[in-house]
């Protein structure tokens, strides 16, 4: 279980999140939902050690990651995989070399062996056919999907993905969350998503927190979200025509 | 304005000792290291072989003419235009040239790696960016940027000769006879320690500028140019200290 408690980040004299205490589920996916500026990305960036809280704790299985030694902390982000809101895809590199490079650093695999992990990781997201292809070369989908694939080459414990859904097609961006959610179950990831995707907090979320000024405004799952009574939750899931129309039959 | 600049000077000494880490694995290290190599030597060859034609063939003209009189031996010519090739136009002119063309690469490519969050991407796999992008590129350029400096030498003296075949300004024989004379191997360290120096400052001062920026496109191109300057006004101050030590 991954654990934030009393984060507080500050840029400057510019304070971004507030004293936040949350946590995230082992084996489930676990939402973080806000607007855009709210302070998800930081806070997952804090999450994964991109950022240090000037106040507070982020705890893997009561380990304080920003207390630990450099050696513990590189053994623990061994066991992490992380989908950026770009991918952030090696663009010299293949989408075959791009989801071979962990197994390169932290692997002793021979290379037929990475070639089949790579491969199983290729046909996992569905992207077949495209190995030899550079991400310059692919759709914004097939991007986020190499991305997820190249996450999850080492096996990770834990999947933090930024905005997997920004800038796709709603039928790009369920396949996103399917795959999200299968990988999750199928390898019992514990998986931490930042979305304001509606689609996805409605469908996948079997834990959510929800960021509002950079403060833990509401903590809930995708049965709760819809009924909640927390106002600023409302405005921002009951903010489209669509999702009005929705709130009016329930 | 000091505070800033020692700042960044701080900083700069703290991404050093990032970057002078070893190696996560050596294997892909010396992969990349040949990749750099390849890249800096081979795509700089064409460029390096121009310039320094052109700049032989003008040093030999321009000091022909300056010292066109009977109580000059003629060989006086070969003579000064191979110091002033050996000795300051190889080693400086072609390393801010080099500031231009590599420097400028080495900021582009990491600051762009760093805009796209490749460099992020890196970090939360638990590799140590800058000793994984940098220290291939440093190393690379130790050991491209005196070769290429070697060569440089070797093509403005072809150019020089080139001129006095093609002008007649002196005699073939009187140019190799300057050329060959009072030659000391000491020259030749001068000129290839400052070309390791410049690279060494050339290769990490661009790689500071990329690495830290922070924001996008805009940003990018601004680190591209204070790469540039910086290098270049480090090389020009070193310049002035090697010639205080070494001569």
């Amino acid at each position: 279980m991954i654990e934030i408690k009393n984060v507080s980040k500050y840029f400057g004299e510019k304070q971004v999140l507030f004293d936040i205490n949350t946590c995230f589920e082992e084996g489930k996916v676990n939402l973080i939902i806000g607007r855009s500026g709210s302070g998800k990305t930081v806070m997952m960036k804090c999450l994964v050690g991109l950022y240090s809280p000037e106040e507070g704790k982020v705890l893997y299985n009561d380990r304080d990651f920003h207390h630990m030694s450099e050696s513990d902390q590189r053994k623990l982000r061994a066991e992490m995989g992380m989908v950026f809101q770009g991918s952030a895809l090696f663009d010299s590199m293949t989408i075959e070399e791009n989801v071979m490079f962990p197994l390169d650093m932290f692997t002793e695999m021979s290379s037929e062996e990475k070639l089949e992990r790579v491969n199983f990781c290729l046909h996992r997201v569905e992207l077949p056919n495209v190995n030899k292809l550079y991400p310059a070369e692919l759709s914004g989908g097939m991007k986020k999907r190499a991305a997820i694939a190249r996450a999850i080459a080492c096996n990770p414990r834990y999947l933090f993905c930024d905005e997997p859904n920004s800038g796709l097609d709603p039928k790009t961006s369920l396949t996103i969350d399917d795959l999200l959610i299968d990988i999750t179950h199928e390898f019992g990831i514990t998986t931490i998503v930042n979305t304001h995707d509606l689609n996805s907090v409605i469908t996948i979320g079997e834990t959510i927190s929800f960021i509002y000024e950079g403060h833990l405004a509401w903590r809930g799952n995708s049965d709760n979200v819809l009924t909640s009574d927390n106002q600023q939750l409302n405005d921002f899931i009951f903010a489209q025509p669509l999702t009005q129309r929705i709130r009016q039959k329930l | 304005m000091i505070h800033r600049l020692l700042t960044t000077i701080g900083e700069y000494f703290i991404f050093l000792r990032q970057a002078f880490s070893r190696p996560e694995k050596w294997r892909i290290f010396f992969k990349k290291l040949i990749d750099e190599m390849d890249a800096m030597g081979i795509g700089s060859m064409l460029i390096v072989s121009i310039v320094s034609i052109a700049m032989g063939s003008v040093i030999t003209t321009q000091t022909a003419m300056q010292i066109e009189s009977s109580w000059i031996p003629h060989w006086t010519v070969g003579f000064v235009s191979r110091t002033s090739i050996v000795m300051e136009l190889c080693p400086t002119i072609i390393s801010l040239l080099l500031v231009g063309n590599l420097g400028s690469r080495i900021t582009a490519e990491i600051g762009s790696m760093r805009v796209t969050e490749q460099i992020d991407a890196l970090e939360v796999m638990g590799i140590n960016p800058a000793a994984h992008l940098v220290l291939p590129k440093v190393i690379a350029s130790l050991i491209v940027n005196p070769v290429l400096i070697v060569f440089s030498i070797f093509f403005a003296i072809l150019g020089g000769y080139l001129t006095v075949i093609i002008t007649g300004c002196v005699s073939m024989y009187d140019f190799i006879d300057g050329l060959t004379y009072c030659f000391r191997v000491y020259d030749i360290i001068y000129a290839i320690t400052k070309a390791f120096v410049f690279a060494f400052v050339m290769s990490t001062v661009s790689s500071f500028y990329g690495y830290r920026i922070d924001g996008g496109a805009l940003e990018l191109g601004k680190a591209s140019t204070q790469g540039i300057v910086v290098s270049s006004f480090l090389i020009l101050i070193l310049n002035v200290l090697i010639t205080q030590i070494m001569l």
